[in-house]
């Protein structure tokens, strides 16, 4: 009896947890999928019937959301494959080379607000005409992926035995071919969670678009709160491209859950 | 941005092992990261030299810089706006830290346990943290409605009355930081499992033969050994929760009124409304030096984990 009565208080706070995240995205697909009478109701309807497209084929129809899409897919893309063809070599290079002064260096980069790099980058880009370019956003997102990237490299490397590259070098490889063919593929797992983490942290990023988008090169979140100011209460498309806006990074949470978890904890935890 | 400092990954510093290999190597392992460096010089340390540079001048943008001196710093500690939002940011941060440390301890306990549907429901739970704060805010925006929001109707089922969320000068910090603990506890859950992954079985099988209860084992054993990752937690939950903007900024832009401009809004609007270029440099100037206090706190405290680990 006793037993039962601790399984369901577990059942229950487990469910507890679990339903606030629960209920906040299923409210959102509710939204997304309910005609604008129905969104306006009170009580509210909570099951949308019938369920309707129309809030989606809005999104695509009447705002340039193709495009935004497009920037974002431009800026994340860049930045991301720009941080790891950079990144990923700086992680081997400070994890064999003991830079710890780099190291601290790019930790406190991680810390520091984004906002703070706006100021001068914002000038910076106004004075040589590219506010408003996409070359400019992949600029300031590598702000973002460079860090992310550069620090769970670090990690993975360090616990890539030395002997391997050691046994290469005495059979004639030089530094870079025994990064490039010994330790590169053995830090593969690493590559994929900073990649993903980057992406998910790059894709999710607002305020360097708000300031430095222009009207044709804003990526999504931006784009989307843009189109809150201009409307007034049109909940059934905003909450349709809120999701779509989202649903790529839920996406890859759920299918690489297991790298992401590990990225975020062993990565730095674990091997202290 | 909220999310991207977010990562024990970053409590990684490279490990101090002696040399082992003749030093005609270091160089080389330093060209890897050159490319690096540059950039890391370009778009991180010349913003932050510059930012210095920009605090010392009285600078709107189109017109050209002007020495002052402190005078801006001076300016700042006599602005009662800024003085309010470092209050609303205290207020905020304290919080935002201490709720989501409490509820995430919890959340790692129970997900520690073995049960059905753990991975999923897991995946679930962490949903929030790498969900777009934007489109989160947005959502959130709709639900704080005072008429036709979801959470008032929910309210009135239990019998209690329509809430103002933040619509009210006295509610809105409060219903910010509800959002905070949703979106972030997940993360403090992260890192505290990943201290109880890691604890050994010993003492509690001989907790368990002297009779110690659950809530002694908790306690006297658990508590003690994830301590140190709940340091870790704490410090990047009160660096992240000091840099909370966009879902502030979404839902609120600092209103109604005021009522909930953080340090880092009025920066924001300083800069990019007003454009003050150096009065919002100085600001820029002071959140670093509290960012890197942490930081090195964050340094000292994971230190401090793997002594006791």
């Amino acid at each position: 009896m006793k037993r039962l009565a601790s399984k369901i208080g577990f059942a229950l706070s487990v469910f507890v947890l679990v339903s606030p995240a629960v209920l906040v995205f299923l409210w959102m697909l509710s939204l997304s999928f309910k005609n604008e009478l129905d969104n306006t109701a009170f009580p509210p309807v909570f099951i949308p019937n019938p369920p309707t497209l129309k809030n989606y084929l809005d999104v695509f129809e009447k705002n340039d959301f193709a495009l935004y899409l497009w920037n974002s897919i431009l800026v994340t893309g860049g930045a991301v494959l720009i941080g790891l063809g950079i990144g990923v070599p700086a992680g081997y290079g400070i994890a064999r080379g003991k830079s710890a002064k780099f190291a601290i260096l790019i930790l406190i980069a991680r810390m520091t607000p984004a906002l703070s790099y706006l100021i001068p980058l914002f000038l910076l880009f106004q004075m040589t005409g590219l506010v408003g370019t996409i070359p400019a956003l992949v600029i300031t997102h590598l702000v973002i992926t460079i860090p992310i990237i550069v620090w769970i490299m670090i990690g993975y490397f360090e616990n890539v035995p030395m002997e391997l590259e050691d046994a290469a070098r005495i059979d004639g490889a030089t530094s870079w071919q025994a990064f490039r063919h010994v330790a590169l593929p053995l830090a593969r797992p690493g590559i994929v969670v900073g990649g993903i983490l980057a992406f998910i942290f790059s894709w999710n990023n607002f305020i360097f678009s708000v300031v430095l988008g222009g009207k044709n090169s804003r990526t999504l979140p931006s784009a989307v709160y843009n189109s809150l100011t201009f409307e007034q209460i049109s909940w059934g498309p905003l909450a349709a491209a809120a999701l779509l806006v989202t649903l790529p990074v839920l996406l890859l949470t759920v299918l690489a859950q297991r790298q992401i978890v590990a990225g975020l904890s062993a990565g730095g935890l674990k091997d202290g | 941005m909220t999310n991207t400092t977010a990562l024990p990954a970053e409590l990684a510093p490279p490990q101090a092992r002696p040399f082992k290999h003749s030093a005609d190597f270091t160089p080389r392992y330093w060209l890897f990261s050159l490319p690096a460096v540059l950039v890391v010089l370009g778009v991180i340390v010349f913003p932050w030299i510059f930012t210095l540079y920009m605090s010392a001048h009285d600078w709107k943008i189109g017109g050209g810089p002007e020495f002052v001196g402190v005078q801006n710093f001076a300016e700042l500690f006599r602005d009662a706006r800024f003085i309010e939002s470092m209050g609303h940011t205290a207020y905020f941060t304290i919080l935002a830290v201490v709720l989501p440390i409490l509820f995430g301890t919890a959340a790692a306990l129970v997900f520690h346990r073995e049960f059905p549907f753990r991975g999923l429901l897991r995946t679930v739970f962490v949903m929030p943290m790498m969900a777009t704060p934007v489109a989160v805010a947005l959502v959130w925006t709709m639900m704080f409605h005072p008429q036709l929001g979801v959470l008032n109707y929910l309210l009135s089922l239990v019998g209690i009355g329509p809430q103002p969320w933040v619509y009210d000068p006295n509610t809105v910090i409060p219903t910010l930081i509800l959002v905070e603990v949703w979106h972030w506890t997940p993360l403090v859950m992260l890192i505290v499992l990943g201290g109880l992954a890691g604890l050994p079985r010993e003492p509690y099988e001989s907790a368990l033969i002297d009779g110690a209860n659950a809530w002694h084992m908790f306690r006297h054993i658990t508590l003690p050994l994830v301590w140190p990752f709940i340091m870790v937690a704490i410090v990047i939950r009160t660096i992240d929760a000091l840099k909370a903007f966009d879902t502030i900024f979404v839902i609120t832009q600092g209103g109604p009124g005021t009522a909930s401009e953080t340090l880092n809004i009025f920066l924001y609007l300083q800069a990019f409304q007003f454009y003050k270029i150096g009065y919002a440099s100085a600001v820029v100037v002071i959140f670093f030096v509290i960012v890197v206090m942490l930081s090195l706190l964050l340094l000292y405290a994971r230190q401090k984990s793997k002594w006791n680990a």
